[in-house]
């Protein structure tokens, strides 16, 4: 598989990280590397089997749908300077 | 021996005040040396309350007085908690663990935060975030103390005064720092202790388990923060059994060997040191069964490899610089403040793992990468079952080495177990060349007792 700087931008890209030319080089290099080492894993029969998501089965769990109480505004908006009037402040969306 | 101190602590028969404020000094003299603690819970103030309690007669609970150290990826209420990561900076958690809240609930002290690899992204303790240092192997300090709950591991050998500590697992974060400190480290079954409060590595693996110097005192701050809890709907309901009163008799136990973690890339020493003490379960009545499992031990590694960043990278999607943690001035649109925010904070090895798992489930390679995985742990997860009709506990060592120098790098042993879901635990069992060795024990789901019942017959 060819995994070129071009491809390792596009993924840094969906996870939102501003690589720097040096760093997308270097993780190009590595990545080829590594996935060719994940490869092996064709090497196992897997037909007819499920993907498990989880180690043990888990279920829908539902709880009494009863009023409680929420996180306290002012105390979720003393975790960040960005905020004003009651809001959060964020950055440009368009 | 932490039964104890509760006992005479309740009693009144300790100044608790007096023991917290040593204790303090302690840890701080340690750390100071050692870099095993973050941030610093007020210790102070709690040991007066419950010398209060203690005065007036209402002393209570499982650990009333004991100091615990928290591995720094789960939430304090008030104390700093950054999973050792620059981009949570900061961030002071406006409530506590479930498994936090139960601890306090029977008495304990927080004492602080133990440094770990950023988020859990390491076997070494070596990926510590941006601004964080190293934590030094209690042993020697050009070593590792294994990750990535070293902190924990270091603090829990080094401390005299009576600890217990929390740690956590993804793919074996608890046995392999126990295994190079010479500790003792249990990870439960995955469900059997609430997650709620954790800072997520990777969902479907992440355990909070538990540390200490011996199996008795690990065993009771487990039982003591497991059970189902409404904030973590993949908790089990299953019933808590006293996991501290488990005996270590072990009279027709049957005990399976599994024959790939003792052949090739096994160090010596390791090797020889873990067929002493299963030979000293023998003596005690167990019996030994080989068997074998290929697809966890050849496959294990890619497929955790796989699984655990595609699960962080969508977990650390959160991270974005605008209501906790780490911000810079809101400058650009939204897309280029994160990016950036982002790309500043994280450490090299949480942007591997980022770049590795977004790759995993991006159109096109999902297929070939994580739903292929997904199908490889299920053929793991079946292989342990089979393995668990034969055998009641599973023995490998818990890593193929002893500590290595701080530069180095291995693949483990640990990540099938976790993968499966397993409980496991390493005891120390030897040391060689002035370090530490550490047996690994697994159980099937929910069969922490019969792993806690060996470890107790080896002696731990």
């Amino acid at each position: 598989m060819e995994i070129t700087p071009e491809l390792v931008k596009r993924v840094a890209a969906n996870a939102r990280l501003n690589l720097k030319e040096d760093e997308v080089k270097k993780f190009a290099a590595e990545m080829k590397e590594i996935l060719e080492n994940f490869k092996k894993l064709a090497e196992v029969n897997t037909d007819n089997t499920e993907p498990s998501f989880h180690p043990v089965p888990v279920k829908n769990v539902a709880r009494e749908d009863k009023v409680g109480k929420g996180l306290d505004r002012e105390e979720a908006l003393a975790l960040t300077p960005h905020h004003k009037n009651g809001y959060f402040r964020g950055p440009k969306t368009i | 021996m932490i039964k104890k101190f509760v006992q005479e602590a309740k009693a009144g028969k300790i100044d608790l005040i007096e023991h917290a404020q040593k204790a303090l000094e302690e840890a701080q003299k340690i750390s100071q040396e050692y870099h095993y603690i973050t941030a610093w819970a007020d210790v102070e103030q709690r040991a007066k309350e419950l010398q209060e309690q203690a005065k007036n007669g209402t002393a209570h609970g499982k650990l009333f007085g004991v100091l615990v150290s928290v591995k720094d990826s789960i939430c304090v209420k008030g104390v700093e908690t950054t999973a050792s990561s620059a981009i949570l900076k900061g961030y002071k958690p406006v409530f506590n663990a479930t498994a936090i809240q139960k601890c306090l609930n029977e008495g304990a002290i927080i004492l602080g935060k133990t440094v770990i690899d950023e988020f859990g992204f390491g076997g070494f303790s070596t990926n510590v975030g941006k601004g964080y240092l190293k934590p030094l192997n209690p042993y020697d300090k050009k070593r590792s103390t294994g990750g990535s709950s070293g902190g924990a591991a270091g603090l829990t050998k080094k401390a005299t005064f009576p600890h217990l500590a929390f740690a956590e697992s993804t793919g074996g974060s608890i046995v392999n720092p126990a295994s190079f400190c010479g500790v003792v480290g249990i990870c439960p079954t995955y469900g059997r202790v609430s997650r709620y409060g954790l800072i997520d590595y990777a969902n479907s693996l992440d355990k909070i388990g538990t540390m200490a110097l011996n199996t008795e005192d690990a065993a009771l701050l487990l039982e003591v923060i497991s059970g189902k809890d409404e904030h973590d709907s993949t908790t089990s309901e299953q019933q808590v059994p006293s996991f501290s009163d488990t005996p270590g008799a072990i009279n027709g136990l049957r005990i399976g060997i599994v024959k790939e973690a003792f052949g090739e890339g096994i160090d010596n020493n390791v090797r020889k040191h873990v067929l002493d003490a299963v030979y000293k379960l023998e003596q005690k009545g167990a019996r030994k069964i080989e068997l074998s499992l290929p697809i966890g031990m050849n496959y294990g590694v890619p497929t955790y490899f796989t699984l655990a960043p595609t699960e962080a990278s969508t977990n650390l999607a959160k991270y974005c610089g605008i209501r906790y943690g780490a911000s810079e001035q809101l400058t650009g649109n939204y897309n280029e403040y994160f990016s950036r925010v982002r790309n500043n904070n994280f450490g090299e090895e949480a942007k591997r793992r980022l770049l590795l798992g977004t790759f995993a489930r991006m159109a096109g390679y999902r297929d070939a990468f994580y739903t292929k995985a997904a199908k490889v742990r299920t053929k793991i997860i079946q292989e342990y079952a089979a393995a668990f009709k034969q055998v009641d506990v599973i023995i490998t060592p818990t890593v193929a080495i002893q500590a290595p120098l701080q530069n180095f790098m291995i693949d483990i042993l640990t990540v099938s177990p976790n993968l499966a879901g397993l409980p496991h635990m390493s005891v120390p069992v030897a040391e060689a060349n002035g370090l530490p060795i550490g047996m690994m024990l697994i159980g099937p789901q929910f069969g922490e007792q019969k792993i806690i019942q060996a470890a107790r017959a080896h002696g731990q």
